[in-house]
């Protein structure tokens, strides 16, 4: 790769860096709402038996609430492309003489790396409340997962960005698609309680995610082995950034 | 030598032409400006030739280079203002110049040193760690074209480059162009629907009218395709009065456009009692008569039978662009 190519992947980074810090209130939502969703749901089910369910829920909650947060924050960077669609910048980044793979790479990294760093804050949270994390091992497998969740969610962004051409669209994808397919995951109550919803989440991409995070890294509670669960998110990852990076390759202004 | 040459370039939107076979040379060096009304395919032109939209047929060379083949080298070769601003206004104005830099792979030195020269030259150093959202819109412009111009490119493209701005944003933009084609000697392509831009800025122009180019010329040249003065006059019967005049060999290029005769002749000022003895001998009655010298606006009305400022009437009582003719006028 030429050293044009790399000094516009690192730009598309920092940009992208630069944007994430400098803006306290939005990064401060990306982080408080997972929280939320981690204290409340965390207090009000701490004494819930559910069928699945191994220790502790907090201890089962965790994975589910660092994925969400994942989820949202790189699938919003992959949708952001439309931001940029609609305030022209997109047109400066298409006219400058670096490959559309490029673009992706970077793009794609600085919302992997934005997306990590609200994931980490949130384990980070979770560990300080005292959940019991399986092994050493476990965490690098974890941050493998958060790793790979980032870039399926970054690519299935850049999917809904270039097939749309306004925000309402994605809010309404948020609710309608993300939100039933985050509950049918296993991110909030096992899913093997049921037999209807655990075969409804066998077809769910996020399942083998939060089922892999949470094999990883507390060790409990999951349906699959880790080792299964990656397998299955490596394929799933690749799909979607090369559907993602068609797509918005194909994409003209 | 040409620096851009088209060769029958076409865009077809469905069943809509929007750039209909154009073929032309811009020679280096030169301010070459695209005269037409909105949605004559000024901007479907620019975004082909900068490898933005595909032709459906014909292509173009810039420096050399084909705009279909070799997008690399031709994206490497020139700079663009887009209509629409393309700054992240998230960023300061440095940043975005920083951006700018590291996607056309300047070195380090060249990096700083270019940064500050064309901040300079837009006088924008003193904002440059301002947040871009926080620039007026002549600043915004200005530093759109500051970036334009980062990489030494060989052709600047300027879509409407003034659009929106105030009468005075605009003077101090078209400086800033006159400037950068002179110290730079960057071949300048822009479009503008403002003759007086199109006038104090080019050196040739090329009228596209519904994604044709009807003329290219030199505006002198063009200027005096319609005679050295425009007389310009309303009159009762108006219609007789276009017939008797065609009979004139002296009247050139006579139109009628909304109640008013227009035609250029040679020396106005002495035609005008001949005009009005004419009229008198045929019992019509001249409410107004005026002569000036002919503007890009009478060039337009003799290629196309309509003023430009029609158009942008049209537009804008349809209430789709009114907000970017607020200023100017």
């Amino acid at each position: 790769m030429r050293t044009n190519e790399l000094q516009a992947i690192y730009i598309m980074w920092l940009r992208q860096m630069k944007r994430f810090l400098r803006f306290k209130t939005r990064l401060a939502t990306m982080v408080i709402q997972p929280l939320f969703f981690f204290l409340l749901l965390g207090s009000g089910f701490r004494q819930a038996v559910m069928p699945g369910l191994e220790g502790g829920y907090i201890d089962f909650l965790a994975p589910g609430i660092v994925a969400m947060a994942i989820l949202f924050s790189s699938m919003f960077t992959g949708v952001s492309v439309l931001w940029d669609k609609q305030f022209g910048f997109l047109q400066e980044v298409l006219v400058a003489p670096v490959s559309r793979f490029s673009i992706i790479i970077g793009r794609t990294i600085g919302g992997a790396t934005t997306a990590l760093i609200q994931g980490f804050i949130i384990l980070f949270i979770a560990i300080i409340l005292g959940i019991k994390i399986s092994s050493g091992a476990g965490l690098i497998l974890t941050i493998v997962f958060m790793l790979l969740l980032s870039f399926t969610a970054v690519g299935f962004g850049l999917i809904i960005a270039s097939k749309m051409n306004d925000f309402q669209s994605f809010s309404l994808i948020m609710n309608l698609i993300i939100m039933p397919l985050l509950f049918l995951s296993s991110a909030f109550f096992p899913v093997t309680q049921d037999k209807t919803l655990q075969t409804i989440a066998y077809f769910n991409p996020l399942f083998y995610m939060i089922d892999g995070l949470r094999g990883s890294l507390i060790g409990k509670s999951n349906v699959f082995p880790p080792l299964i669960d990656l397998i299955v998110v490596c394929i799933i990852c690749i799909i979607m950034l090369t559907l993602g990076s068609y797509l918005f390759s194909k994409s003209e202004v | 030598m040409d620096i851009i040459i088209t060769y029958g370039l076409t865009k077809k939107f469905g069943d809509l032409t929007a750039v209909n076979n154009l073929s032309f040379n811009v020679k280096k060096g030169e301010i070459f400006g695209f005269l037409g009304p909105n949605g004559a395919g000024k901007t479907t032109t620019i975004k082909m030739l900068t490898t933005l939209l595909n032709p459906t047929s014909g292509t173009a060379t810039i420096a050399g280079f084909d705009i279909i083949k070799q997008r690399d080298e031709v994206r490497k070769n020139i700079g663009v203002v887009f209509q629409e601003p393309a700054l992240d206004v998230e960023l300061t104005g440095k940043e975005n110049l920083e951006y700018h830099a590291r996607m056309y792979g300047l070195s380090r030195d060249k990096r700083k040193k270019r940064i500050n020269d064309v901040l300079e030259l837009v006088n924008l150093w003193d904002k440059r760690d301002v947040l871009v959202k926080n620039y007026s819109g002549g600043m915004k412009r200005r530093l759109e074209i500051a970036r334009g111009l980062m990489h030494y490119p060989v052709v600047l493209f300027l879509d409407e480059p003034t659009l929106g701005l105030d009468a005075q944003t605009r003077r101090a933009i078209w400086a800033y162009i006159k400037k950068m084609n002179k110290e730079e000697g960057t071949t300048i392509f822009l479009t503008t629907h403002y003759m007086e831009e199109a006038e104090y800025l080019c050196n040739r122009v090329g009228i596209i009218d519904y994604g044709k180019l009807l003329v290219i010329d030199d505006i002198s040249n063009l200027k005096n395709s319609v005679g050295k003065d425009v007389i310009t006059l309303s009159c009762t019967d108006a219609d007789r009065f276009v017939k008797i005049l065609e009979n004139e060999k002296w009247v050139e290029k006579i139109k009628r456009h909304e109640g008013l005769v227009t035609f250029g002749v040679e020396k106005g000022d002495e035609k005008i009692p001949e005009i009005i003895e004419i009229a008198r001998k045929q019992d019509i009655k001249i409410k107004s008569i005026s002569v000036r010298k002919p503007t890009l606006d009478d060039v337009f009305l003799s290629y196309t039978g309509r003023t430009i400022r029609d158009e942008e009437g049209q537009v804008s009582s349809k209430g789709r662009l009114s907000l970017r003719f607020r200023g100017g006028r």
